[in-house]
């Protein structure tokens, strides 16, 4: 099986999605003749032409109305999104169209996009190029998100996200990017949407996170075992809607629970993962849950490395969690 | 499809409905002045946007190099479009203000940032005016006039325009200037602020560094409008089309733009032609999307030489004024570089400070346990 990262592995499913659906359009800022300032679509407009493969004007709402457009008259959109941090002039087509129509037209249409938004810190990028928004999306009834953290979660979410029939938020981790590589199967596969995964098997401390940090949470994870702690890794995935199930079951189990985030503190899907376990795992907590998450400020340049919630500051609080 | 500056053909100052055909023009491409456009600028001024030019020229030049040694995180250039940026900022009067995109450092220093502050910006320490929290070129200069640099692209187009509008309605003797690229041109902000301006007919300057790329996709694709300067005509507003790598076509259309402005008459649209030289920022890799061919093209039209050679021609510079101003440069860039690297990074604390007027409760929380907690380890 061929090894690839994870920007190799989406190209590889935008390839072959391209290839067997020709309903497929790729749309956005530089991804024809550069490939996407991150290369994620290179080459994908020599091999399947400008029409197919489209440099838009620089215009976030025309990109994402557009694509809405193309999407309500039969073809499959693949927009994307050049940072996270620039989708803010899409917002009204994303949270008062995208999300809506189905519901709006008692389910005459749909928009079966899939907006692709590289998001996250660790690239020193400052406060414009770092950002993860995924709350205000995930708080939008309608929208589905998602956020691999590896190439092969990454190749396979992205093909289910395309022959959805909803509009998916596709938020890649740009720390990952080009960090690690794994084996990533050559042809057609799926990873099911609203699947979580229990990534490490732990029974003191459910950890949740997803993304760039379900790295840091699995490093913090291995470093406390030689503290004797047993901490159980979830990677989310997909983030909404959630596989609530899994999650549940495994805070059943260890009766603690950290949640890990990027983005802000406040109102982040952290406090929204820990309503959900309080509300059908209350009785089994044996200790306060735990957000280990970006402040509440915007994102630093310089001390990017102290906003972000990296290991350091995850084994402390399963240190803490774990022993309460 | 490449932007070539059109043969510049000679015409009125340029106002009009829309900009017509005229591309306002001065020197030729050997700093020939044409007699009936010549401004006939004081050469001590000329003198002055010269240096500024070449200075801007060396210090993104040595700026790379530090990007490229791992010494900054990053750098947004501007080779090639210092006439368009140094003539406009000096067209602008000591009371007028400038709203920047993310390329026009070089009109900052002219109206007086220091450079020790820009160096520092560009290694986000303690010493940063915005301690650090910001990219490297996102600067921002209350005292000089200058508004803090953003990255989404566009928005400080409609600011530029309530900013102007204020002074209007507070019968300030101000005039905003605002830059943005061609492809900003498509983004929402644009057509709102154009369409304010001409409705509230504010003092705005509207400076449109045409350079003929917005990273990857050349200005040909970006708008079917063939001049750029053409999209005033559906906000009323009057146009002009100018060499953007002739300093003293830039300070003739943009002066006059900033007297009918400062009069009473409105906004103007100013589309200045130039072309980006480099790579869109360091992160960018231009032999992927465009033609070697074109850039040596547009080399020939450089602003700096240009203007270099219409001040030997008039006697007021010297291969040993040139040598002068590059050691100068070299100087100054090494002490302040020297500087910034002894400076040490911001502190925690500053993160938490400068979200809200005074840090709120929640903050101050997260702020103790940030000082107080774990450190990274890995240095920054
Ligand atoms: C809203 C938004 N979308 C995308 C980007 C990414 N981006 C940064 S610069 C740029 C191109 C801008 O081109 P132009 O306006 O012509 O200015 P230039 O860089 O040529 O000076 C793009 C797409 C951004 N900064 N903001
Ligand atoms: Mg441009």
């Amino acid at each position: 099986m061929p090894q690839m990262n994870m920007v190799s592995a989406i190209q590889d499913g935008l390839r072959l999605e391209m290839a067997q659906d020709e309903r497929v359009v790729v749309m956005g800022e530089d991804v024809g003749a550069l490939g996407g300032v991150f290369r994620v679509t290179a080459g994908l407009q020599k091999e399947f032409g400008q029409e197919r493969v489209i440099d838009t004007p620089l215009s976030e709402t025309g990109i994402v109305g557009t694509a809405i457009g193309m999407a309500l008259n039969g073809l499959r959109p693949v927009p994307e999104i050049q940072f996270g941090d620039f989708i803010y002039p899409a917002v009204d087509q994303l949270i008062s169209e995208a999300s809506k129509y189905r519901y709006r037209s008692g389910g005459e249409f749909a928009c079966p996009i899939v907006v692709r938004v590289p998001v996250g810190g660790g690239i020193r990028g400052g406060h414009y190029h770092s950002q993860s928004p995924e709350s205000m999306f995930i708080h939008t009834a309608g929208l589905k998100v998602v956020c691999p953290s590896n190439p092969f979660d990454a190749k396979g979410l992205l093909l289910a996200a395309i022959r959805d029939n909803d509009p998916v938020l596709f938020f890649e981790p740009k720390r990952v990017y080009r960090a690690l590589k794994t084996e990533v199967p050559e042809g057609d596969y799926e990873v099911e949407l609203s699947s979580c995964k229990i990534v490490r098997e732990g029974t003191d401390v459910t950890v949740l996170a997803w993304g760039a940090m379900l790295l840091e949470a699995l490093s913090a994870a291995e470093e406390v075992r030689s503290k004797d702690i047993s901490a159980e890794v979830i990677d989310l995935r997909t983030l909404w809607p959630l596989d609530v199930g899994v999650i549940a079951d495994s805070v059943r189990k260890t009766g603690r629970l950290v949640v890990v985030h990027e983005a802000p503190k406040t109102c982040g899907f952290g406090s929204e993962l820990i309503s959900l376990v309080c509300e059908k795992a209350f009785v089994h907590l044996e200790a306060p849950p735990r957000r280990v998450t970006g402040w509440d400020t915007p994102f630093p340049y310089t001390l990017e490395n102290e906003y972000l919630p990296l290991a350091h500051r995850i084994v402390p609080a399963l240190i803490e969690t774990a022993r309460f | 499809m490449i932007y070539l500056t059109p043969r510049p053909e000679h015409g009125p100052n340029g106002e009009g409905p829309g900009a017509a055909g005229h591309v306002m023009s001065v020197l030729d491409e050997s700093g020939r002045p044409d007699p009936k456009t010549d401004p006939q600028l004081d050469l001590a001024l000329v003198k002055r946007m010269y240096v500024a030019m070449a200075r801007a020229r060396s210090i993104d030049q040595r700026l790379t190099r530090l990007q490229r040694q791992g010494r900054i995180g990053f750098h947004v250039g501007a080779e090639g479009e210092e006439a368009a940026i140094v003539a406009s900022a000096a067209a602008m009067r000591p009371q007028d203000w400038l709203f920047p995109c993310y390329r026009e450092v070089a009109a900052a220093l002219w109206r007086g940032l220091p450079l020790q502050a820009y160096i520092d910006n560009m290694y986000g320490n303690a010493n940063d005016l915005p301690l650090g929290r910001q990219m490297p070129d996102h600067i921002t200069g209350r005292d000089v006039h200058f508004a803090s640099v953003t990255a989404p692209i566009g928005t400080q187009i409609t600011q530029a325009v309530g900013f102007s509008w204020a002074g209007k309605l507070r019968q300030l003797d101000q005039v905003t200037g605002v830059y943005f690229g061609d492809g900003a041109t498509s983004a929402n902000d644009f057509h709102a602020g154009m369409n304010f301006a001409g409705v509230y007919k504010t003092p705005t300057v509207f400076l449109l560094r045409n350079n003929g790329w917005a990273i990857s996709v050349p200005s040909s694709n970006q708008s079917a409008c063939e001049r750029y300067a053409d999209k005033a005509i559906g906000y009323g507003i009057p146009a002009v089309r100018c060499d953007g790598n002739d300093a003293l076509a830039v300070y003739k259309v943009v002066d006059s733009a900033v007297r009918r402005a400062a009069a009473g008459g409105g906004p103007t649209l100013v589309e200045l032609l130039t072309y980006r030289l480099g790579p869109h920022t360091t992160s960018d890799d231009p032999t992927v999307y465009r033609d070697k061919g074109a850039v040596t093209e547009a080399e020939m039209r450089d602003p700096i030489p240009r203007l270099r050679k219409y001040l030997a021609g008039k006697g007021a510079w010297s291969e040993a004024d040139q040598q002068r101003l590059d050691e100068e440069v070299a100087h100054d860039l090494q002490q302040a570089i020297t500087r910034a690297e002894e400076a040490p990074a911001p502190s925690i604390e500053s993160m938490f400070e400068d979200v809200y007027e005074r840090v709120p409760g929640h903050l101050h929380e997260q702020q103790a346990e940030c000082v107080a907690g774990p450190r990274a380890h890995k240095r920054h």
